[in-house]
Formats: C-alpha cells, sequence, structure tokens
C-alpha cells in the first residue's frame, strides 16, 4: 500500500492525557499501575486507572452518559486534537470523513450499575440506563462522531484486545475504497468489572503487577485508555501507516496458538502489504500481555518473521492491558518512539523467561528508529499487526 | 459520495423466521408464496464441531445457520474467505447473565460465558469451525450494522483482494434488558462478495452514501420484520437479488442518512 500519512494522534492512559504525559512516563520508567480501589472490586490486582475525568458529560450529551464515553470526550480533548479535527473537517467535509472506533466492552459498565439498581419488585432496570446511548458497543463509535459532527462511515469494531489495532485497517480499507476520503481511528475501553471478573475466572489477572516476558510471570493488570487519530492521505505529517496484516488463529477462543502462527502471518502481512523487509524494522511493540500463553507463543512468532535479534518489548507494564484499547495505545506510543529515536524496554520485567528467544529490552535504547511494528492479538484468535514508519 | 466500484453476489443466506432459508425466502420475495410467520426454532448449524455444536451459544448457532445457508450455494472453499461479522449487540444473554452475576456475593463469572462475550465470538468459531485464517472483522452499527458490514465486506473486496463473507445477525435479549432493546425477532443474514464475476454471481453492487428515507417492503408482515432486527434491514436488497432484477435500494447507514447499493444482474 502507500504510506497512509497520520495527520495527528492523541493518547490517555495511566500515564496521564496527553502525549507528553506518555513520553515522560516511558523515558522515565514510570509505570500506571497501582494497586487502587475501583467501584466495588474485591479482587486483589494492579489497575492502569486514568486520573481526572469521571464527572458526568455536558448536559446536551447527557443520554450518553457513561464512564466509557466520559473517556473518550476527555481523550478527544487532549494534544489539540479537537483543533485538527476541525481542519480535516474543513479540508473534506465532515460527510467524507469515516469514525472507526474500537472498544471491546463500550459502557457496560453502565449496565452492571443499572443492574444493581434493578426495582426489587419487577427487576426492571432503572430509567436513566439507556442502553443504545452506553451500553451498545456501537455507543462510543456514534458518540464520538457525533461529537466530532463526522458522518462517513461510522462504526464500532469489537474484535476484543485487537479491536483499535483493527481501525487503522479497516479505515485505510474504506478511504482506498472511496467510501470516505480521510479517517478518524481510535479505542476506548474503560474499567469495569466484567473484565475484571471476567479474566479472574479465566485466571488470567495477575495479584502481582504486570510483568511481560518475565520468567516468573504471572498474568495481566488491566487497564482503560482513550487515543485517536487521524489518517489524511493529503496530511503532511511525519509519520506514516506503512502497512497491516490481519489473520485469524482458527485455533481456540480464548488462548493463543502456541506455535504463533496466526500472529507470524499478522506480522508476516503487515511487512508485505508495506513492501518493507523484517530486517527494515527497527522496533516491535509486542502485543506482551504478561500472560504464560501469549509472551511464549508471540515470541515464537517475532522469530519466525524476524529472528532473534530484532529489539521489542511490551509497554503493558506502564499501562497495562487496556484490551480494546490497547492497539491506539500502542500504535500511539510506536509513534512517540519514531518522534523520540526510543525504543522502551520491558518495564517490570525481571528476569528474562529463557523460553522466550525474541529481543526483549531490558534496559531503555536512545537510536533512530524509522520503522516500528506494533501487535495486537486478541480472544477469538484475532490477530493485528500494524506497521509504521518514519517519511522520508 | 459516487458510487464505488462494482461487487459481486456469489451467494445469499437467511434465517429468520417465516424465512428459513434462502431458497424459502426467495420464494416468499418473488411473490411466488405468501409470507408465513412461523415460529422459529433455535437453529442446528452443521459446521460446528459436535462438542461446540452442544456448548455454542444461541447466537453464535444463528451466525452460523446464516453462513452454512450461504456456503452451501457456492463453491467457493470457505476457509479461503475473509469475513465480517455484523451486530448490533451480539449476545445480550450473556451480558445479562454476567450483570446479574456481578450483583452477588460471591461474585461468580462463569469462564465460558466470559470468553463467548466477546463481540466477536461467533467469528472465532467460525474461523476454528472452517479453518478460516484470512482477515476477520467484526463491527457494531447499532440499527445501522447490515449497511456498516456491508461497506465493510466491499472494501475487504475492492481494496484488499478478499473474497469475503459478511454475516449480519441479532437476537432478542432476555428481560430487563428486552424493554431497553427490544429486538423483535431472532435473524441472521449473510453474502458472499467476491471481486471477479464468477458462474454462480447473482449481480453485481456499488454502493454509495445518500440522504433519503430508506426503502421499505410492500408486504407489510416483511415490513415488520425489516424493522424487527438489524440484520432484516437487508430485507430490500434481498428482495432485489430473489427476483433476479436490476434496481436500486436505500438501506438505513445513520439516523439521517442511507446507503444506496445499485444492483446488476449479470448480462
Amino acid at each position: 500500500m502507500k504510506p497512509l500519512p497520520i495527520g495527528a494522534f492523541t493518547v490517555t492512559s495511566a500515564l496521564g492525557a496527553g502525549r507528553d504525559a506518555h513520553w515522560r512516563a516511558l523515558r522515565d520508567g514510570t509505570t500506571g499501575l497501582r494497586k487502587v480501589q475501583f467501584d466495588t472490586n474485591t479482587l486483589d490486582c494492579w489497575l492502569g486507572e486514568v486520573a481526572d475525568f469521571d464527572v458526568p458529560l455536558p448536559e446536551q450529551w447527557s443520554d450518553w452518559d457513561c464512564r466509557n464515553n466520559r473517556l473518550a470526550l476527555f481523550g478527544l480533548h487532549q494534544d489539540g486534537f479537537l483543533d485538527a479535527v476541525a481542519k480535516l473537517r474543513a479540508r473534506y467535509g465532515g460527510e467524507r470523513v469515516g469514525v472507526f472506533i474500537g472498544t471491546s466492552t463500550s459502557g457496560v459498565q453502565q449496565t452492571e450499575l443499572a443492574y444493581r439498581a434493578r426495582d426489587p419488585e419487577s427487576g426492571r432496570l432503572p430509567d436513566w440506563f439507556k442502553h443504545r446511548y452506553t451500553q451498545n458497543i456501537f455507543s462510543v463509535a456514534d458518540f464520538v462522531a457525533k461529537v466530532l459532527d463526522l458522518g462517513g462511515p461510522t462504526l464500532a469494531i469489537s474484535t476484543a484486545c485487537s479491536s483499535s489495532a483493527k481501525v487503522f485497517a479497516s479505515a485505510r480499507r474504506a478511504i482506498a475504497a472511496g467510501a470516505c476520503d480521510a479517517a478518524l481511528v481510535g479505542g476506548v475501553d474503560s474499567l469495569c468489572l466484567t473484565t475484571l471478573y471476567g479474566f479472574n475466572s479465566l485466571q488470567l489477572v495477575s495479584t502481582d503487577i504486570c510483568r511481560p516476558a518475565d520468567a516468573a510471570r504471572s498474568g495481566i493488570s488491566i487497564g482503560e485508555a482513550a487515543g485517536f487519530a487521524l489518517l489524511d492521505p493529503n496530511a503532511d505529517a511525519p509519520i506514516a501507516m506503512l502497512g497491516y496484516g490481519e489473520t485469524s488463529d482458527a485455533y481456540h477462543m480464548s488462548s493463543p496458538d502456541p506455535e504463533g502462527h496466526g500472529a507470524a502471518a499478522a506480522m508476516q502481512a503487515a511487512l508485505t502489504c508495506a513492501s518493507v523487509e523484517a530486517a527494515e524494522v527497527d522496533y516491535i511493540n509486542l502485543h506482551g500481555t504478561g500472560t504464560m500463553a501469549n509472551d511464549s507463543a508471540e515470541s515464537r512468532a517475532v522469530c519466525t518473521v524476524f529472528g532473534t535479534s530484532t529489539p521489542c518489548s511490551s509497554t503493558k507494564g506502564w499501562t497495562g492491558h487496556t484490551l480494546g484499547a490497547a492497539g491506539i495505545v500502542e500504535a500511539a506510543i510506536a509513534m512517540l518512539c519514531i518522534e523520540h529515536g526510543f525504543m522502551p524496554r520491558s518495564l517490570n520485567t525481571r528476569t528474562k523467561d529463557p523460553t522466550i528467544d525474541a529481543a526483549v529490552l531490558l534496559e531503555d535504547r536512545y537510536a533512530p528508529v524509522r520503522k516500528v511494528m506494533s501487535n495486537s492479538f486478541g480472544f477469538g484468535g484475532s490477530n493485528c499487526s500494524l506497521l509504521f514508519g518514519a517519511r522520508a | 459520495m459516487s458510487a464505488g466500484e462494482r461487487v459481486w453476489v456469489e451467494a445469499v443466506g437467511i434465517t429468520a423466521p417465516g424465512l428459513a432459508n434462502w431458497q424459502a425466502a426467495r420464494e416468499v420475495l418473488r411473490g411466488e408464496s405468501a409470507y408465513a410467520a412461523a415460529d422459529m426454532p433455535l437453529p442446528a448449524p452443521q459446521l460446528l464441531p459436535p462438542n461446540e455444536r452442544r456448548r455454542a451459544t444461541p447466537t453464535v448457532r444463528v451466525a452460523f445457520q446464516a453462513a452454512e445457508d450461504a456456503i452451501r450455494a457456492s463453491s467457493l472453499d470457505p476457509a479461503a474467505l475473509a469475513s465480517v461479522f455484523a451486530s448490533s449487540d451480539a449476545d445480550l444473554n450473556i451480558i445479562h447473565r454476567i450483570s446479574s452475576a456481578l450483583t452477588q456475593t460471591p461474585r461468580f463469572v462463569s469462564p465460558t460465558d466470559f470468553h463467548n462475550s466477546v463481540h466477536n465470538a461467533a467469528a472465532g468459531y467460525w474461523s476454528i469451525a472452517v479453518g478460516a485464517r484470512a482477515p476477520s472483522t467484526t463491527l457494531s452499527a447499532y440499527d445501522f450494522s447490515f449497511a456498516a458490514g456491508l461497506e465493510e465486506a466491499s472494501a475487504l473486496v475492492l481494496a484488499d483482494g478478499f473474497d469475503t463473507l459478511l454475516v449480519a445477525f441479532d437476537l432478542p435479549p432476555p428481560q430487563p434488558l428486552f424493554e431497553k432493546r427490544p429486538i423483535a425477532c431472532i435473524a441472521g443474514v449473510s453474502l458472499i462478495l467476491t471481486k471477479a464475476r464468477r458462474p454462480e454471481s447473482l449481480a453485481s453492487l456499488r454502493c454509495s452514501h445518500v440522504h433519503e428515507a430508506s426503502t421499505t417492503m410492500a408486504v407489510p408482515q416483511l415490513e415488520e420484520l425489516r424493522h424487527g432486527n438489524p440484520a432484516l434491514a437487508a430485507l430490500p436488497l434481498l428482495e432485489l437479488l430473489a427476483l433476479g432484477r436490476s434496481g436500486r435500494v436505500v438501506l438505513p447507514r445513520g439516523s439521517n442518512a442511507g446507503l444506496a447499493v445499485t444492483v446488476e444482474p449479470p448480462s
């Protein structure tokens, strides 16, 4: 494919609001994970909670009020992103700009709250619960499109933890097929008991902090995040999406193929799509959830495609696993790496698992970074690899 | 938006009350037999491995039933197809069970429920059942999910060169969610879209964005069905495909936006 310029991007996670907060935390090795109380959670675990956003939406959006849309709106206000959207709208017209948002659970936390408030007699849900504008998976995409007055193809992609990586692929396809001229892509997922107790039921939530690729890793730390980017074929931007690769494992619903075949195929497809050789990639931002199964399978896949010398790391020791927002968070981090000539170490990794052969960074590295791959994998065997690069 | 490039419809599948499969639906949509409302048993799809068939959720079974109906009518290898699964709400039965469990002490969420709760559960089971390793998108656009799915599937065909299976499906939720999201009936609709015209091709489609009201169905019961499930927003398109006629329909793409689809049978 022809490189597709990234006109603007922004990210908000437990590391803070906006790009600078993320760059500083990466540079300083400061995790956003904390042992904090969330809602009525009783699980002993670390969380990547975003600060300062959880206030009711402005009156005109009150139907849409839920933790996920609050986080979406807060995220849109960072890094001058609204101004960049206004320029894009002026250039193409809102009708020609698509909106592609990844989320795994949208506003389901609102449903959890509503179920606690069921009428004890009738079992009815409270009047304040608006399924369409909060719980429904489309809610966050619809909300973003309405707030920004964009009317191109508008949809939510929900493929679990690959959701907001796949938005880049879908948006690029829509532009190439002529369905829109430019696109806003993003991902928003927020803390809720459904994912905390759900992942816990699968014994995937660690009581320890997330330690990707560590010999003694014991699972994920769940986080929340919102991130957005503009794909603008005519932007004079320093960074572009170079390629994408999507595959399905066809193996198991909630475990990765231990050989990493599907993951390797996604990485190879992204390289092929970009006409880039594996050796040209400077750094790989791993999916690296910190579970035994994911990190081992992903290492095998990386080694199949890249060999054992391409520097790589997971940044989930900083942000936690932000699930449906992980793709956009790590795409943003990949772009920050290109901007700053920086490759982050695998934070919280004490002793690298000796069976992991990929070149996981245990120290930060400063060097020119021109091409970065970012991996995102999800339940259902959904794999997506994105390739970003500095424009010549 | 000017009309895009064409994609070819290789096959159609459906499962809905009174429209048990494409063969039956085709007769009704052509006016050759009257629509007869019928209770719809939960489908028992064939492609799920026996183990999975027993455990498969109603949502997965409906998606499979619709997909298999189209697959049977095509000589294309399902393992080679990309896929798009479009559903407003996927599995609200599970959301209901998990949300209820979270109000109890202790909170016990079933691990099977949780891994089946992901919006892409049907896509995951499908890829496992047929061995499909190609790209697969699962999306939601509320009542506009069929049009969004058709656009994404067309883009997979046109921009990435994949012959693509589109499956749209939704199911009525249990109470108390039904009061908030009254999806009236079970339904699934599928299309197989190809880049090249093939001997089996039924028609070509070209999509464009318009601000026009959606096309309605003349038969009142079919019009009621069209409103009864987001997947059945496809009915006006299926009617043209059943009739083998050229024409143009508008499908709902947003509150004030439509997706115009121009249909032309092979000349």
